[in-house]
């Protein structure tokens, strides 16, 4: 019931907006053995938006973003990315659809048996037809692009924590995606570095085109990428809308976490 | 006591179903010509020497273990040729079989259970990339082309550590030594038991990608299934090659004479 309410306050904003779907979520539930991590959440990203989930640690919100781009599949509901049914694809197609995606994994996810640029150079190498000095030049441009110009030769080992999200970063935008899922972006790292990647982020969205999908239990960082925000408790979605919205809700438990970090 | 039973024949049933799933997808196209070259080098190459230098070992003592059974008859002209039928036929396979779950079995799963742990193997995914072609098929096929050339080195690294230990004791020269070593030895020794390591290369890969692929509870886990992959590829090895001797001998009845 409450999936199919917040589903339809999202639908009615992406109307409004003018804007199509770029991610739609249709009553998922999703339980790994006895535990249920999702339960019928229902809602809609609008494309172009910054969106953000909330919650407490393991109310499902990577559990959602897995399920986006397939890493996970539902046991009841469907997962839209654009006109395609992600939860129902396999092989080539689901290859074509996630080359739309690019996923900034909490702990970066580097391959590590690879230098830096060639994780950034990975995809492009995997999935499109240009020359390899076309396609070095890109990684070092998309580098470059992350304050990584100097690392392309480096081993994944030699980065700090900071370095390896913005390469983690890099290689999610290899190949110009439309969709950024990003998870837990200042997780482990100081504030200063947090900020950065936060800019970084929020740079993106504004020079348009890309829709930001950003799992956070930081609310400073929710403030700024979020256009609309989401909150997640025990596999439901508790509350939806803008950040005043959320200041403003009936439910203590939305109130008091978007107060928390006020300061932060 | 019964769930252990039901949890075991599960596993086994999911090992069977990961075995199958890369038996079909190495031979269907696209390939993943580089990663499989990458492989061939890693799993293969790199294991030359430990290969090599244990034949020359085994060798050594094959053929003092030999020449102490053949003197009693006074038969020590048949050392090179009874040397190499017991290397060629079952020794250097299984022999070298057996190292190669140690070092291959115990990187796999160390290599693919760290990647799962890491989310490396999910980053891939995340990249329209298919995992289970790019880390498992490329070392299936990478181990099944290996296996048999690895076990062809120990067969002659082993026959080299027989005449080492030969020329030690009579002087006997290089020539006369490999002569009569390839004397008995025909086509029905050397290609069945030989081939039957792309069958045990098989088995190293997919139980180690499996262990690998299947890794849960961090670094822990990481150390378990590279543990797992060696036992249980050594177990599998053993008890296959029961079977395929059996089958051997039936297909190729002169091989068993």
């Amino acid at each position: 019931m409450a999936g199919s309410a917040v589903l339809a306050t999202s639908e009615r904003a992406t109307r409004q907006a003018g804007r199509t779907a770029a991610v739609r979520l249709d009553d998922v539930s999703k339980a790994f053995g006895t535990r249920r991590v999702l339960d019928h959440v229902s809602f809609e990203v609008p494309s172009g938006c910054g969106f953000v989930i909330l919650g407490r640690s393991g109310t499902g919100k990577s559990v959602t973003l897995r399920h986006i781009i397939g890493l996970v599949r539902p046991d009841d509901g469907r997962v839209f990315v654009e006109e395609d049914e992600i939860s129902a694809l396999a092989g080539h197609e689901l290859s074509r659809v996630r080359q739309k995606i690019g996923f900034l994994f909490q702990s970066a996810a580097l391959f590590d048996s690879i230098s830096v640029g060639e994780n950034v150079a990975f995809a492009m190498r995997r999935h499109t037809d240009l020359a390899d000095a076309e396609i070095v030049s890109r990684a070092r441009e998309k580098l470059a692009a992350v304050g990584l110009g100097d690392e392309f030769d480096k081993m994944p080992g030699a980065l700090s924590g900071g370095m390896r999200k913005r390469a983690g970063l890099a290689r999610a935008l290899a190949l110009d995606p439309k969709i950024l899922l990003v998870d837990e972006p200042s997780a482990g790292l100081d504030p200063i570095t947090a900020d950065e990647i936060d800019e970084l982020l929020l740079g993106l969205k504004q020079s348009g085109g890309v829709t930001l999908i950003v799992v956070t239990h930081n609310i400073p960082s929710a403030r700024r990428l979020g256009d609309q925000l989401l909150m997640l408790h025990e596999g439901r979605i508790i509350a939806q809308g803008t950040t005043a919205e959320l200041e403003g809700s009936d439910n203590e438990m939305v109130r008091v976490f978007m107060t928390s970090q006020h300061a932060g | 006591m019964l769930d252990r039973a039901q949890a075991g024949l599960a596993a086994v049933g999911d090992v069977s179903i990961f075995a199958m799933k890369a038996a079909r997808e190495m031979f269907v196209p696209p390939f993943e010509f580089r990663e499989t070259l990458r492989q061939l080098y890693e799993l293969g190459f790199r294991s030359a020497p430990l290969i090599a230098v244990s034949g020359l070992a085994v060798g050594v003592v094959l053929s003092m273990h030999t020449r102490a059974s053949l003197e009693r008859f006074g038969a020590e002209s048949l050392i090179p040729s009874g040397l190499a039928i017991a290397l060629v036929r079952e020794t250097g396979p299984l022999t070298a079989a057996l190292l190669l779950s140690g070092r291959i079995g115990a990187g796999i799963g160390a290599e693919l259970g760290a990647m799962r742990v890491t989310e490396q193997i999910d980053a891939l995914e995340a990249s329209a990339v298919d995992a289970f072609r790019y880390l498992v098929v490329t070392r299936v096929i990478a181990c099944v082309i290996a296996l048999p050339i690895l076990t062809t080195i120990m067969n002659f690294s082993g026959m080299l550590g027989g005449f080492i230990a030969e020329t030690a004791v009579n002087g006997m020269p290089l020539r006369l030594y490999f002569t009569r070593a390839f004397s008995l030895i025909d086509f029905t020794d050397y290609v069945p038991a030989t081939l039957k390591t792309m069958v045990f290369g098989f088995i190293i890969a997919t139980v180690s990608s499996y262990l690998g692929f299947t890794t849960e509870s961090g670094t822990e886990g990481v150390g378990r299934a590279s543990t797992r992959a060696v036992v249980l590829s050594s177990m599998v090895i053993i008890i296959s090659n029961v079977v395929l001797v059996r089958l051997i001998f039936f297909l190729f009845p002169e091989a068993g004479g």
